[in-house]
């Protein structure tokens, strides 16, 4: 049932509300004439309403979910709970700063951390996305080699198996797109990106460990071709979570780096978002840093923690969002980066690569096919069901609805899209090795099951709120706002 | 180790298992050169000693009695909206693409749209952007698409939109091979000049984007711009606060023509419905359009369907547009929707309801009147323009306005934004915001606290 179908003409919940003044001096032909077809019920049916509806949502907090390049790790709740504290919560992004020293102080302090873990030489906490850090990152490429008046450099180079991402966001900033392919063995193809560089080379993007799964090894060779022939490198970072503490993007040659603050510096992904996109950039992308971002003061009289804007960076891509970005989610990034510390971000990576490990090996012995078995898996690997479609008639996205009625969120499915049929696994470093030992389980079992029947596996699931659902419908018969009457 | 569950019976059995020695002999297709020994990052903190550090921060902070709005409004938040929005399923949930097992995101997403629609006298909404300003900047993308037939890259943008916005949009949209023209304001009354912008339109148009309540406050002829908007073969891109909604006429019927009535694109900043202002963000960017533009929309969209047994249910769709399919061919790069801020969001209305936010909207409208009421009367300040307002407005100080500022900051009251940064024609002026958070005892403090800086 909708919220709209528990209204009842004339209902709201009063005390939430202010009390009622005069009627405004608005011009009529400025003022709407019938009211806004909001819900209207009472808080204790709001309230019901929308705990029921949680119910229905898998989460971290109830299921295991092993999904590939999403990092769906444990979001402690202390990091939630400090975060909005009133004085944050309260605190006007164009308050005078005097009044934001603490505030501003944490948001340095993470800069610093982020700059470290990465080897960056400076970071700005401004994007608000990975898709937006993309943007920021590709923003500043262009902007560098205008700089120099390097105007040919139009062409960003990326791997068939980046992220969608990738493409979208260089065609976003004006650019070209090369695809290269990727070998075998998961690693790029190293003579084809060779035939591409050149004069015409703004950058390429990568991510590393790829979205493979596996580690790219000769990631210095590639940053020397490309640096050589004048290009940057852009590290999508949405992989970070492998190599905390173990490998630095920076030291490895690239120019740029997105986090996704989201993933591995756990805060939530609250069913699609905010997440947070933070950048980092090697000295010579310093000029062109999207504001606003923080500094510190050294001088006496002055506020020790302040903005730098585009009056002491007259190179700045600019603002990319009306303020800071979001704040709220870095502090909780923040708070889970001091917990941590040094120690405990080393252990991320390396927990994050023992389970995937663990899980990898596991599923191979029980008879599932890896889509690279003589490689290592870092955090995350792939299994590949193309034996399973050929056979059985059971696909990808069949094993992804049936293991949600085995009590788990499917892992991703179809993505990259250069593996058929494949299951993208990660499972993170804050799962417990028996909930591993149960997830192989559940994959043997919808394997079981498939060999016995797989017509009732291809019509899973069957214990959720709904059943399979009709998404060419969906898309035909455009529905997607509720109307009085109109079913 | 914090959040890491492995005992060390654990790591044994896991790495017999596995057939490695150590956990560091995973890293082994590394190059050794490439491994840290160590970061420079603090030692770890257990929750009792970061609950600590955080406290004293948020302390040091302290709170001030605000009165700056520009884009980020203090309003009431029911304690019941962020409690059910921080719930683990919500909080700790994916994006909801394994539908079955993401029903209740995807029904409120689609509840969402719908109290969007009704704002906005809209056909669709999506499922949010990242923020007002990103999502002004893809509508602009947007109605450019939309506009392809139409010749001009030309879009219409007033001086009177937020002055961060329209850098926002420059710079994430400026890459695209479309041109931004700048429309002065009318110095007496601080609303769009609809001269400037029909010689504008000679020369051909995209989009005129449309900011009610305006970056000051004032409320444009809105009907006039959609009109000359449509006359010109151009879209009418809305950018307005949603929590006004409640008592304006709806975007979606704006105009005075017979035919072609309504914005064609509303988006805005999401915050007053239910957001903290929390420092800038997280917020989320709203974003409708009509029927016939919702293929060349950005963002998720929820849709409405049935399962296998003709069970009414929910999904994404039209995700042909998005880029996680599409890639280089995409709408936008954008894969994120503000899913926490729009579940707060959606609570918030449900719970308000209607009536509810129009006392919101009618409260902070009247509050800002008296305040204006009173800090007109004292000597030298004076009311800037002459249109009729919402819940913003500029006036001018006689003194300089940062070191006035400065002096109430002092007073623990933010007092309102300096302008002069972004308009030097009102140098010395301030734009103030109070909404109904505000008591008339809070009024006076800082009509008293101003005369008292003045003097």
């Amino acid at each position: 049932m909708l919220i709209f179908e528990h209204s009842h003409t004339g209902r709201y919940s009063t005390a939430q509300a202010p009390h009622d003044v005069a009627e405004t001096a608005i011009p009529k032909h400025l003022q709407r004439t019938e009211r806004a077809g909001l819900p209207e019920v009472s808080e204790l049916q709001a309230v019901r309403h929308y705990t029921r509806l949680s119910q229905k949502n898998f989460s971290i907090d109830t299921q295991f979910y092993p999904l590939g390049s999403c990092t769906m790790k444990y979001n402690p709740r202390a990091c939630n709970s400090l975060a909005m504290l009133p004085e944050f919560l309260s605190r006007h992004p164009l308050a005078p700063v005097s009044h934001g020293q603490g505030f501003m102080q944490c948001m340095y302090e993470l800069q610093e951390m982020l700059e470290d873990v990465t080897g960056m030489a400076g970071v700005t906490l401004t994007p608000m996305a990975g898709a937006q850090g993309e943007f920021a990152g590709v923003a500043m490429i262009t902007a560098y080699h205008k700089a120099r008046g390097d105007t040919e450099r139009t062409q960003i180079i990326v791997p068939d198996a980046a992220h969608g991402t990738n493409p979208a966001t260089a065609i976003m900033c004006g650019c070209e797109v090369i695809e290269i392919p990727t070998m075998k063995d998961g690693d790029v193809d190293f003579d084809a990106l060779k035939k591409v560089v050149g004069p015409k080379t703004a950058g390429i993007m990568l991510t590393n460990p790829s979205t493979l799964g596996v580690f790219e090894r000769r990631i210095k060779e590639i940053a020397a071709l490309v640096h050589d022939a004048g290009g940057l490198l852009y590290y999508d970072g949405a992989n970070l979570n492998a190599i905390l503490g173990q490998v630095r993007p920076g030291d490895m040659g690239f120019d740029v780096i997105h986090m996704n603050l989201h993933k591995t510096f756990s805060t939530p992904h609250g069913g699609g978002g905010p997440g947070s996109g933070a950048v980092g950039v090697s000295k010579r992308l310093l000029p062109f840093m999207p504001i606003p971002f923080i500094k510190k003061n050294k001088e006496e009289g002055e506020q020790q923690y302040d903005w730098v804007t585009e009056k002491e960076l007259p190179l700045t891509i600019g603002r990319l969002s009306a303020f800071m970005g979001n704040a709220g989610v870095n502090l909780r990034a923040y708070v889970y980066a001091r917990m941590l510390g040094k120690e405990g971000m080393q252990r991320v990576a390396e927990f994050a690569t023992l389970n995937a490990n663990y899980l990898m090996k596991r599923l191979a012995d029980a008879g599932f096919d890896l889509a690279f078995p003589e490689r290592r898996a870092t955090h995350e690997f792939i299994v590949t069901l193309k034996k399973q479609a050929k056979e059985l008639n059971v696909n990808a996205m069949d094993f992804a609805k049936a293991l949600l009625d085995e009590g788990f969120h499917a892992p991703t499915t179809y993505f990259p899209l250069l593996v058929p049929e494949c299951l993208l696994i990660e499972p993170t470093e804050t799962e417990a090795k028996e909930e591993l030992d149960l997830f192989v389980d559940a994959m043997v079992n919808v394997l079981r099951n498939s060999e016995k029947d797989s017509a009732h596996v291809k019509a899973a699931p069957y214990t959720l709120p709904v059943r399979r659902l009709d998404d060419v419908r969906a898309a035909k018969q455009l529905d997607v706002r509720y109307q009085k009457g109109v079913a | 180790m914090p959040f890491i569950p492995h005992t060390e019976s654990d790591i044994k059995s896991m790495l017999d298992t596995i057939g490695a020695p150590t956990i560091d002999a995973l890293f082994d297709e590394i190059p050794e050169s490439l491994r840290i020994k160590e970061l420079n990052v603090p030692t770890g903190m257990n929750e009792m000693e970061i609950t600590r550090l955080m406290h004293d921060r948020a302390k040091q902070d302290g709170q001030v009695l605000n009165f700056i709005g520009a884009g980020a409004y203090e309003h009431h938040i029911p304690a019941a909206v962020w409690q059910i929005a921080t719930r683990g399923e919500y909080y700790s949930a994916y994006t909801p693409y394994q539908a079955e097992a993401s029903q209740g995101t995807l029904q409120l997403i689609y509840e969402y749209q719908t109290m969007m629609t009704a704002l906005t006298g809209m056909d669709v909404s999506n499922a949010s952007m990242y923020d007002g300003a990103s999502a002004l900047a893809e509508s602009c993308l947007m109605a450019i698409r939309a506009q392809r037939r139409n010749k001009s890259v030309r879009i219409l943008m007033p001086l009177t939109v937020h002055p961060f916005y329209r850098q926002v949009v420059t710079n994430i949209a400026g890459g695209q091979n479309l041109e931004f023209v700048e429309i002065p304001f009318d110095a007496k009354t601080g609303l769009t000049d609809l001269n400037a912008i029909r010689a504008e339109c000679e020369k051909g148009i995209a989009a005129i984007v449309i900011p009610t309540p305006n970056f000051f406050g004032g409320l444009e002829p809105v009907d006039e711009l959609v009109d000359i908007a449509h006359a010109n073969n151009g879209l009418a891109i809305a950018v307005s606060n949603p929590m006004t909604l409640a008592l304006l006429k709806p975007p979606g019927e704006w105009g005075n023509a017979e035919e072609n009535r309504g914005a064609d694109i509303v988006c805005g900043e999401g915050q007053p419905l239910g957001v903290p202002v929390s420092s800038g963000g997280p917020y989320f960017g709203y974003m409708c359009c009509k029927q016939a533009y919702v293929r060349q929309m950005p963002g998720r969209i929820v849709g409405r369907t049935v399962d296998l047994e003709g069970k009414e249910g929910f999904t994404l769709t039209l995700q042909a547009r998005e880029q996680h399919i599409r890639r280089s061919k995409a709408t936008s790069n954008i894969c994120t929707n503000q899913g926490l801020m729009v579940t707060a969001a959606t609570i918030h209305m449900s719970i308000l309801g209607a009536q509810g936010l129009e006392r919101v909207a009618a409260s902070s409208y009247s509050n800002t009147k008296k305040l204006l009421g009173l800090l007109t009367k004292i000597d030298g300040v004076e009311s800037v323009f002459t249109s009729e307002n919402f819940h913003e407005a500029v006036i001018r100080l006689p003194k300089d306005a940062p070191t006035v500022l400065e002096a109430l900051s002092h007073k623990h009251i933010a007092g309102g934004l300096a302008l002069g940064e972004f308009y030097p024609e009102l140098k010395n002026c301030i734009l103030v915001c109070a909404t109904e958070t505000k008591t008339d005892a809070d009024l006076e403090l800082f009509a008293q606290e101003l005369k008292s800086v003045l003097t």
